[in-house]
Formats: C-alpha cells, structure tokens, sequence
C-alpha cells in the first residue's frame, strides 16, 4: 500500500487560510490502510480545523467526504457536484489522488494535508515499514524476496558494504542491512554459490529516472 | 452514600472506555464542552482486558491534538476508578471541574452552550 503522514497542523493551516468554504477529501483505499485519510482521520482533522478557525474568530465551513478511490476516473468524476460550490480541496488522499483530482478540476486548488511517503506493508497495528520503490526490474526472485534497491541506503547490487555492522545499517542502527538478511537467507537455504555471482550494473531506465512511466494495455481499452 | 459533585458534570455512559474514539472527544469539544474526562476502571481490571488502556492512549494522542489547535490538551484527562469507589468519583468530578473553571471556557466555543462533559 502507499503510505503516508499527515503533514503538521500549523502548515495545514497555513494551506486553507484564505478560503472560508472547503472540502476535505480522504481516500478509502491506501490512506484508510495506513490510518492517515481515511473516514477517521479526515473527522479528527476537520473537527481540529473547525476548532481552530473558529477559536481565531475565522469559522471555515468543511465538507468532509471519502471516495473509493481518487485515482480512477470513476470515482473523481462524480466529485464535480461534491466540490462544485467550495474555494479549494484539501485532500489526504496519496499524491497520485491529490494529483489526479487536480487535473480533473483545474479551476480548484487541491491542496495536500498529507506527505505521501512510501510504498509499504503493515509491519503491526500502527507501524509501517518500506518495501518497494518501484525500479520497475524487480529482482526479488535474486535477493530471495529481499529487496536490495528499497532495502539498502545504498540500493546497491552486490552488497553488503562496509557500513553493515552486526546486520544493522550505519544509515540508522534500528534499520537491518538488506544484504545481511538476503545472505542470511542463502546460508538458510543452502545457496551461497548464488550469492557469489557477480550482479550487473542495473539499469535505471525503468525506474523513475527514465521520467515519469506509464503501463497500457491495449486489449482493455474501451 | 448520597454523594455531591458538580451538576455541570455531564455523564456519557459507554459500555468500556475502550469504545470511547477520538473522534468522540473531539466533537465534545467542537460542540462546546470546556473540558472532558474519561472515568474508566483501574488498570489491569478491564472486563475487556485492554479497554481502558487503549483509551489512556487515544486521550494522550487527544491531548496532542487539542494542543495543536489551540483547544489546550489540559482540558482532557484520563482517571481510572473502580465501580466501588464513589467517593473518589465525586472527587475527581470536583477535582476536573475545578482545573477547567481555572483554564477558562473553550477557545473554540465562541457562543455554543457549553457543557461540560
């Protein structure tokens, strides 16, 4: 799932401040996941809005509402009656959502209440943790299921290097080095002839730094 | 034991206090409540094994919250008692009703009835 954070109240604020009239959107998908814009946190934050303009004497009207999803046209088409009479959006919904519903009402500013962060898992109630950058030439199958590009500070192809001290990272001492674990995982299963093998220079050109991508698929076009 | 405490105290009975949300809390507070307390049994005595400790959590992050907009995170407070302690209950009501008269009405009142809860 896309994770995100709530950015801090005061530059939320600072973001509505000249609008009387808006719509808070949250997203029911990723955001709801990782408990920062889905219907809970898009309530708290409107009530806390709410609380704020009206103790600095400037009461806000907010119309909260959650989507299925903001980045499908199916569910952002609709939203033109929802937003049609207020100033701006504020939305907690992921980058993609903020974005998409941007394009889809230039004549509104959609503004972001939340930092999307990162692609990840649930690790336990209220903790997420990093898993996926998108590099877009997954090697998983390689790394025996652990991710070198996301995993390591470093990303890099052949590792550990030597900033991996007792199978934690020198970046941050909480944070397990990537190629501890996917050696600790070839001696697991018997295959440290694997590990030998020397990986080639990957090529970037797949990942976001061949420029923004986009998937098609013909046979589903209508 | 026909006890005394403070009539502007407005109880809200719920099942445990774990069933109390964040977003309760804050509406009190939205529709004009000067402060809010959550009487919730002693530690370790949960019917529901973690109730009230999941609601000592949601009033810290409540504190956070109201601290943030400017509500003042002091009007919110957690007490744990048990059903046989009444005199300590009217306590607490006078206790929590004196430390709120002494913080003011709610910033964010601003001519709501306020209540106090």
């Amino acid at each position: 799932m896309i994770v995100a954070n709530r950015k801090p109240f005061e530059e939320i604020v600072e973001l509505i401040k000249p609008y009387k009239k808006i719509v808070l959107l949250g997203c029911n998908e990723c955001v709801t996941v990782c408990a920062v814009g889905g219907a809970k946190e898009v309530e708290v934050l409107a009530s806390e809005l709410r609380m704020y303009r009206e103790k600095e004497g400037q009461p806000i009207e907010i119309k909260e509402h959650v989507p299925e999803r903001n980045c499908d046209p199916e569910y952002v088409e609709p939203l033109g009656a929802i937003i049609a009479d207020a100033e701006a959006v504020l939305s907690m919904a992921c980058g993609c959502g903020i974005q998409f519903v941007g394009e889809h009402y230039i004549e509104k500013s959609v503004l972001p209440a939340v930092n999307t962060t990162f692609d990840g898992v649930t690790m336990e109630h209220g903790v997420w943790s990093e898993r996926c950058l998108g590099c877009g030439n997954c090697i998983l199958d390689k790394t025996l299921g652990v991710c070198p590009v996301t995993r390591c500070a470093k990303s890099i192809f052949n590792g550990p290097c030597g900033g991996s001290h007792d199978g934690k990272c020198e970046v941050n001492a909480e944070t397990p080095c990537a190629w501890q674990l996917i050696v600790d995982r070839y001696k697991e299963r018997n295959m440290l002839d694997k590990y030998l093998e020397i990986q080639p220079v990957k090529n970037w050109s797949t990942a976001h730094h061949g420029g923004p991508r986009t998937r098609v698929r013909e046979d589903l076009k209508l | 034991m026909r006890l005394t405490y403070p009539t502007n105290v407005k109880i809200v009975k719920v099942p445990c206090t774990g069933r109390v949300d964040i977003i309760h809390m804050l509406k009190a507070f939205e529709q004009g409540a000067d402060g809010v307390y959550l009487a919730g049994c002693l530690e370790g005595e949960c019917h529901f094994l973690r109730g009230n400790l999941r609601a000592k959590q949601r009033v810290a992050h409540v504190k956070e919250l109201l601290n943030e907009c400017g509500v003042g995170g002091d009007r919110i407070a957690m007490y744990n008692l048990s059903s046989a302690q009444g005199q300590r209950f009217a306590e607490i009501a006078r206790e929590m009703t004196e430390k709120v008269r002494g913080l003011g009405p709610n910033p964010a009142k601003n001519g709501k009835t306020g209540e106090k809860k």
